[in-house]
């Protein structure tokens, strides 16, 4: 209420009344006061502003004491029955929903069609014409590989993507940063300090080893990725081993003398996700576009069997494995050291 | 020209989509131009198909490759779908321009680019489960979407945002795995994934007693994992941090697109896979209704004890969420009207909260406490008003968007037997007096004059021009709702 009666003064309504007492002569008179008390000197306003620091300081002192009372409160309380009894409660609960849930889904799932049966509803057209006409109509032997780049290659389109920003979100989390002037920062600095104790101390059996098996490594994700369309495989696999493949030599060799090659850097990261993605998604829009309206692509079949076969599935193959293979390279550094 | 037009749709998703790759190689200015041209693109061409379908008349499929639906993948283009695309568009375009000062602040320089690529990642996303005709995809886009909203969150990495992520991504990935088992029940009951199909197959095994309790679980656990990643009230311990600490546009985006968007593919699962009929007779959209109404009251109640604005502005989506889950669960037609309605009520008034509650926090020394708001009104008028506007769209005063979405869930409740009845219209006054009560109490406190004659905050050109356009958004939404709604109820039809 004190507050109230603090404005009243230059409330409207106690300037109406003011302007109905004497008219606007008053009004006039009350304004210029005003503004004769405003231009007065900032002494005061100074002080006040200390005063209104010190004021605020003290709230921030009272609201500390009071989270620190509240914290003994909470430890103290966690000791006694209650919490005790409420805490066995919470872990009695959900032990008890856990095997509800899990009741439900197995009495579901034993009641769900026999597996394997042949009149099942998944055995229907859909799969028949995979099956039967796969090959035919997409030029790859491998059946699955037609299926999930061909038929249905607007969802891999998707899950290649959901790879891409799964890479954005780690970089986004761990990448660290350099400051304005483009010098690291000292978190920079320091995990770069820590990483030493993460790299290998010259250990020749070790890389000589891996000197021996990367090669290999990286040929058998080539021959993998290459032969998406011909036999078990494609990008997600091939690109896996590819990827293993780098983490290995990295781990070998160091980080600082894996840097200076050329496949490892940042910007070969992010050159090779760009092409990758670009052309999956431009090349897959050409034949979502010519597709849907009917027209044709001009994009060769071939012959099944053949390396150079089945439309786009090749290069679609390569572009997946190139970014499943330098996104797990590329988490593995992110997560190891925050930058490469 | 019919040629083109019928390609729309197919044009949206693939620009976003193929945007992303390039945004990664280019410098920052050119990043941030891209990003907001291609969603000023999609809203063009969103418009533009809006024309069309209305003209048309109807609905149509669009296979996206060279073979057609059950074996390869389609989209479908009816005129609700139209509508949801341009709506959650516009609501981006603005969420973006109204926090771009504060992204530069909040993200560090060379993440900029990663900031915009996951904006036209989660268009895109965004874009193809409104579109998709298919299940599966629309799986792989929920799992985009849960990512992106992910990278949203983090984006400004201070200590708070961290374990919101955390929480986040434990609630929502549990939310995509029911989601993905209640897919592969449904694939082993009725061996399709394209929608027309399975609600073929469902009518079938609805009435087959072996297999009507397994459907039955199937829905639920459908609509289990969409209400834990859309918020709805028991699972929504992981909202008030995610959305509180955020960037403000990162909130905007978060309670007004990606809680929307799977509460639009929940829609789609009701009408066009499962099918109306099948749900009332397993009962699921009761206890969605039920839940719905606790969360309207639970929510509102969780606001007024807040005394950070944030935080209320949060726990305030939780209550509009409940009232968007009560007209699904109503399970009529009235209902789902309003509950699509109240989608584009919440998304444009909620966005415009939370940018211009940053904006009244930019002018309180960062402080997003009540006390140091006071005021604040009249140190960023703009905000200030922005603020006063949203609050009144959400308590449901006249001329503004919340006002004829509550009036429609009224009526629609006037259609259900009389208890329900009694129920909705006491929850809907229940929760209408605590939204004023925390609402208003905010704007009284925005306005509390000590601090009238404090200098004015300038306010930056594109944070302005993004308040004035969802203030319009908002007053459209109140005055001219007819046609939305007219739009609404056309869309909703060709869905079935």
């Amino acid at each position: 209420m004190a507050k109230l009666r603090d404005n009243y003064e230059t409330s409207l309504w106690a300037r109406f009344l003011r302007w109905m007492k004497s008219g606007s002569k008053g009004l006039e008179r009350s304004m210029i006061r005003a503004l004769e008390e405003e231009a007065e000197p900032s002494q005061h306003s100074e002080a006040e502003q200390l005063a209104l620091e010190k004021a605020r300081e003290e709230r921030e002192m009272q609201d500390h004491e009071r989270e620190r009372a509240i914290q003994e409160r909470l430890h103290l309380w966690s000791k006694t029955r209650g919490a005790r009894l409420m805490t066995f409660a919470y872990r009695l609960a959900a032990v008890v929903i856990c095997l509800a849930v899990i009741f439900v889904l197995l009495s579901s799932v034993s009641m769900l069609p026999e597996f394997g049966r042949s009149d099942n509803p998944a055995n229907n057209e859909v799969a028949a014409r995979y099956i039967e006409k796969g090959i035919e109509e997409t030029g790859a032997v491998n059946i699955v590989g037609g299926m999930i780049l061909n038929y249905r290659a607007f969802d891999t389109l998707g899950e290649s993507h959901v790879l891409f920003v799964a890479a954005c979100a780690v970089m986004m989390l761990l990448r660290l940063r350099l400051d304005k002037d483009g010098r690291p920062t000292r978190e920079k600095l320091d995990a770069e300090a820590d990483d030493r104790k993460y790299e290998p101390h010259n250990d020749v059996i070790l890389q000589k080893v891996s000197s021996l098996i990367v090669p290999c490594l990286l040929l058998f994700g080539i021959y993998v990725v290459f032969n998406g369309h011909l036999s078990a495989g494609g990008g997600f696999s091939g690109g896996a081993i590819m990827g293993a493949a780098l983490i290995l030599y990295v781990n070998a060799h160091g980080l600082t003398r894996a840097g200076r090659q050329p496949l490892f850097g940042f910007k070969v990261f992010k050159y090779i996700t760009f092409g990758a993605l670009a052309f999956y998604s431009l090349a897959k829009g050409y034949s979502f576009f010519m597709g849907a309206n009917h027209l044709d692509s001009h994009i060769p079949l071939g012959t099944p069997g053949n390396i150079l076969s089945a439309e786009l599935i090749l290069p679609l193959n390569i572009a997946v494995g190139a970014v499943v293979a330098w996104t797990m390279y590329s988490f593995y550094v992110l997560f190891r050291k925050g930058d490469f | 020209m019919e040629f083109f037009w019928q390609n729309l749709p197919f044009f949206c998703i693939l620009l976003c989509i193929a945007s992303a790759s390039f945004t990664l190689i280019m410098s920052r200015r050119a990043a941030q131009a891209t990003c907001l041209t291609v969603i000023s693109a999609v809203i063009a061409m969103s418009v533009l198909l809006i024309a069309r379908v209305s003209a048309f008349g109807g609905s149509y499929t669009f296979s996206m490759g060279h073979f057609p639906a059950p074996w390869g993948n389609e989209i479908r283009v009816g005129l609700l779908e139209a509508v949801m695309a341009l709506g959650l568009s516009l609501i981006m375009l603005f969420s973006l321009l109204g926090g771009l000062d504060r992204i530069g602040e909040h993200v560090f320089a060379d993440k900029h680019n990663l900031y915009f690529i996951t904006f036209e990642l989660l268009l895109a996303a965004l874009l193809a489960q409104v579109y998709t005709n298919d299940l599966f995809t629309a799986y792989v886009f929920v799992e985009i979407m849960t990512l992106t909203a992910c990278v949203l969150i983090v984006a400004r990495s201070k200590g708070r945002t961290l374990v919101a992520a955390t929480r986040y991504m434990i609630m929502n990935l549990m939310g995509s795995g029911l989601f993905l088992l209640g897919l592969c029940f449904l694939y082993d009951l009725t061996g399709h994934l394209l929608m027309g199909n399975i609600h073929e197959k469902v009518a079938q095994v609805a009435s087959d007693a072996a297999y009507g309790r397994v459907l039955t679980v199937t829905v639920a656990l459908m609509s289990l994992g969409l209400a834990i990643k859309s918020a709805l009230f028991p699972f929504h311990t992981w909202l008030p941090d995610a959305y509180g600490y955020s960037t403000p546009t990162s909130s905007a985006a978060l309670s007004s697109l990606v809680s929307k968007g799977y509460i639009f593919l929940l829609i789609k699962l009701f009408y066009r896979v499962i099918g109306m009929d099948v749900i009332n007779q397993i009962r699921i959209n009761d206890v969605l209704f039920v839940f719905g109404l606790v969360g309207t009251i639970m929510g509102s109640l969780s606001a007024i004890r807040e005394k950070d604005i944030r935080r209320m502005v949060s726990f305030s989506s939780v209550a509009q969420i409940g009232y968007i889950y009560m007209g699904i669960g109503m399970g009529s037609e009235a209902g789902m009207v309003a509950a699509v309605f109240h989608i584009f009520v919440h998304g444009a008034a909620k966005s415009m909260l939370f940018l211009s509650t940053s904006g009244l926090v930019q002018v309180s020394g960062e402080s997003k406490h009540f006390r140091d708001l006071r005021g604040s009104g009249f140190r960023n008028p703009l905000a200030g008003v922005a603020f006063t506007v949203g609050s009144f769209s959400m308590v449901g005063i006249p001329f503004l968007g919340g006002f004829i979405s509550k009036v429609y869930f009224a009526k629609a409740a006037m259609m259900l037997n009389p208890t329900r009845t009694v129920i909705v219209l006491l929850v809907l006054a229940a929760s209408t007096l605590l939204n004023t009560v925390y609402f208003l109490k905010t704007v009284i406190t925005l306005y509390r004059n000590d601090s009238a004659d404090a200098p004015k905050h300038r306010a930056a050109p594109v944070f302005a021009l993004s308040m004035l356009c969802m203030v319009a958004a908002n007053l459209a939404l109140g005055v001219f709702s007819q046609p939305i709604i007219e739009a609404i109820r056309a869309g909703l039809r060709m869905f079935a």
